[in-house]
């Protein structure tokens, strides 16, 4: 955990003295609508179809058990009783009320938790592997790098009316579990020939309606220098990236309209004249940073306890730890997904009482420590294997261990029509149709990893483009319709779903899915091969076939 | 449209002069890019003060001979959410080490007060009033920042480092 000092601290509540004036001079009338937005904008207030929405920031996915208690706090006395885990490390509030968002932003702001730059044309919450610091085999901890951002980020005087929002996310492990590719900028934490620590830097990814993979524009960056480049490619995005349409002002555009090389020149040439600027890490400031950082004090503990082996006789705790639980880099613990994920239940929503619960069972079994992933999935990222089947009984009871990580009802939706201005569709009824469908955990289980994303707009909150299958909604004559796409990916081997073709009623989505996954059964070569492999072995003709030779 | 500088509020001794106007025989001027560029030594030959309103789509590259000897740049925010002249403000300066008079114009609202300081603005065409006034009341609000610029203000990295060599030689 990274533990905020007085500076931090300080810096938060200003922010939130800041906002609460901006509050009170628009319900005074000093304030127009026009300018208010952007101002709430930066603090993670949106207008929705029926409230105001609140978005706070997770930095990198970490959260303490104190910060978890707050966040069920205000869930309980600002809004209805839950919040929602986005796709980015942050959680949305859907009932909040403006006079009363300033409270709740100071009683977030004393446990460290804030909501900058969670929207609005700005760098947004700084987002990394939710395995980070646990995962075997990790480069170094992300965490320290991501921090380093955040800070760099937060009220940054130069970037914060940028043509549009920016995104970065970090990883440092060889599977990408924080998405880098499809991020404004992705950094890769690795070392170079000498041993040093520093970044392939990727720029220029992103979903929306124009959605590209990030390209590589510097294999290696060394971290003392990470600052510096950053700020170049954000100097010549500042100047450069497109403000005549809201639709091509990414950083993506410029740099498909540039070309990768172009671009890359540009952002050379900035960071050239930059030279040795106090943007310089030296190993000083970096050790600063990571002396902030605590780790769990582990115990020695055997790799097999025997709680385990006991517990291995019932089957429903083992299916749930073949699914849930995975390798931790230090012997005897383990690193346990909570899924949020029920059959018939809104992808990633919590209420109040299970952040509670999930708050004492962290005090209890993790350290304290709870961790937030893009799938929209809880961790507790250092539990002793021994308290393995005490923890899953809990979980169960508060159902938070439905065992389907990574499976077909794990599935990544918006928030859609149901809440969302921008949507033509909705997502969450398609998501719990779906859970319920492939209720069936053997099945599921014989399905293997395949993750379904549902968009209700264009604007791909859900991120559908790298769904293994897409579902994208769209409004054909005031119905909703919805795009199916299948082979897509988010990882290191990231890449866009293909249509399969002609959008399908709100009422066939469920079928059509059924039938993807049957044809998928029948085609795979064995049943190690996942979906994702099958599509990129055989295409989207033998899918496509089964969906519409029948429609 | 009150006026800002270092802080207080002051009465505007440049008068902009539009493109097609004669120009003052003295006098501080604020002229357009285009019309200082046609000219620009005669123009600097002025007795008056010489400002150059500089629009936020053309590198400042093209100011960067002449600015020891021009006494204001004004940049443009045409909206507030359009911040390219936050880059050419610390180009300027911290590049080019411009040390006139760097003057905000446009849509300039309190909340952005902070951020245009700190990347080198020192003079500002504030919208309203009531802005105006809480000037230096809102250049308080924040006394943490993260990012080293060339204001001088001292960033949070630093001072914990100076707090943690002060506690290592008190040891």
């Amino acid at each position: 955990m990274y533990a905020y000092d007085e500076l931090d601290r300080t810096l938060i509540n200003e922010r939130v003295s800041e906002f609460r004036d901006q509050v009170k001079r628009r319900l005074a009338g000093e304030l127009t609508e026009d300018e208010f937005k952007i101002l709430r904008l930066q603090n993670g207030v949106y207008l929705q179809l029926h409230a105001y929405m609140f978005r706070v920031a997770i930095p990198y996915g970490t959260l303490s058990s104190k910060q978890l208690r707050a966040l069920a706090r205000v869930a309980r006395r600002y809004d209805r009783g839950y919040g929602h885990f986005t796709t980015r490390q942050n959680i949305q509030y859907n009932w909040i009320k403006l006079a009363e968002l300033p409270d709740a932003l100071a009683e977030l702001a004393e446990v460290g938790i804030h909501a900058m730059q969670t929207s609005g044309n700005n760098m947004r919450n700084v987002t990394s592997d939710q395995w980070a610091g646990v995962a075997p085999g990790e480069v170094e901890d992300p965490r320290i790098w991501s921090e380093i951002l955040r800070q760099h980020t937060t009220l940054h005087p130069e970037f914060s009316f940028l043509p549009r929002k920016f995104k970065i996310a970090i990883t440092a492990s060889e599977h990408d579990r924080a998405a880098i590719k499809i991020h404004d900028i992705g950094l890769r934490l690795h070392k170079n020939a000498d041993g040093e620590t520093g970044f392939e830097v990727l720029v220029g990814g992103g979903l929306g309606r124009t959605p590209f993979i990030a390209k590589t524009i510097k294999p290696f960056v060394h971290g003392r220098d990470i600052l510096s480049y950053v700020e170049a490619i954000l100097r010549v995005y500042n100047q450069y990236g497109r403000r005549d349409n809201i639709y091509k002002a990414r950083i993506k555009i410029l740099v498909h309209e540039l070309g990768i090389e172009k671009f890359a020149k540009e952002v050379d040439e900035e960071w050239k004249q930059m030279g040795h600027s106090a943007l310089t890490l030296d190993h000083s400031a970096i050790e600063e940073v990571r002396s902030r950082f605590s780790y769990p004090a582990y115990e020695k503990l055997p790799h097999m306890p025997d709680e385990l082996k006991q517990a291995a006789a019932d089957p429903l705790f083992e299916r749930w730890r073949k699914n849930s639980v995975a390798p931790h880099k230090v012997q005897g613990y383990s690193i346990v997904t909570l899924s949020l994920k029920p059959v018939g239940g809104p992808p990633g929503d919590a209420t109040a009482d299970q952040m509670d619960a999930v708050a004492d069972l962290a005090d209890k079994y993790s350290f304290g420590e709870i961790r937030v992933g893009h799938e929209q999935n809880l961790a507790l990222p250092h539990v002793a294997k021994r308290d393995l089947p005490q923890l899953w009984r809990a979980l169960d009871r508060l159902g938070l261990a439905t065992p389907n990580v990574n499976l077909v009802t794990d599935i990544i939706a918006c928030p859609g029509l149901d809440y969302c201005s921008l949507a033509n569709a909705r997502s969450i009824p398609i998501a719990q149709e779906l859970t319920r469908r492939f209720a069936n955990h053997d099945t599921s289980d014989m399905i293997g990893r395949l993750h379904i994303n549902i968009s209700g707009c264009i604007n791909a909150c859900g991120h559908h483009h790298v769904g293994h299958i897409g579902i994208l909604g769209v409004e054909k004559n005031g119905e909703e319709f919805y795009q199916i796409t299948i082979g897509g990916r988010a990882d290191e081997n990231a890449q866009m779903g293909v249509l399969i073709g002609p959008a399908v009623p709100y009422a066939e989505v469920a079928d059509v899915i059924e039938d993807i996954v049957e044809a998928y059964l029948a085609l795979r070569d064995r049943p190690e091969e996942l979906f994702v492999d099958t599509v990129k072995r055989l295409g989207v003709e033998p899918f496509k076939e089964r969906v519409y030779a029948t429609r | 449209m009150p006026l800002v500088k270092n802080g207080r509020i002051i009465t505007d001794l440049f008068v902009r002069v539009a493109d097609g106007e004669e120009l003052p025989g003295n006098g501080d001027v604020l002229i357009s890019s285009e019309r200082f560029l046609a000219d620009p030594e005669a123009l600097l030959r002025r007795s008056g003060k010489t400002g150059v309103i500089w629009p936020n789509n053309r590198a400042v590259d093209d100011l960067v001979p002449y600015l020891d000897r021009l006494a204001a740049v004004a940049l443009v925010f045409p909206t507030f959410r359009d911040g390219r002249a936050y880059s050419q403000a610390r180009l300027l300066r911290e590049r080019h080490g411009y040390d006139g008079e760097l003057r905000a114009t446009g849509q300039v609202l309190r909340d952005q007060f902070v951020f245009m300081s700190r990347a080198g603005f020192d003079t500002f065409e504030v919208k309203k009033d009531a802005d105006a006034e809480a000037f230096a009341e809102t250049m308080k609000r924040y006394s943490v920042f993260y990012q080293p610029t060339g204001d001088g203000r001292v960033t949070a990295l630093n001072r914990r480092m100076q707090l943690r060599h002060s506690e290592s030689a008190g040891q």
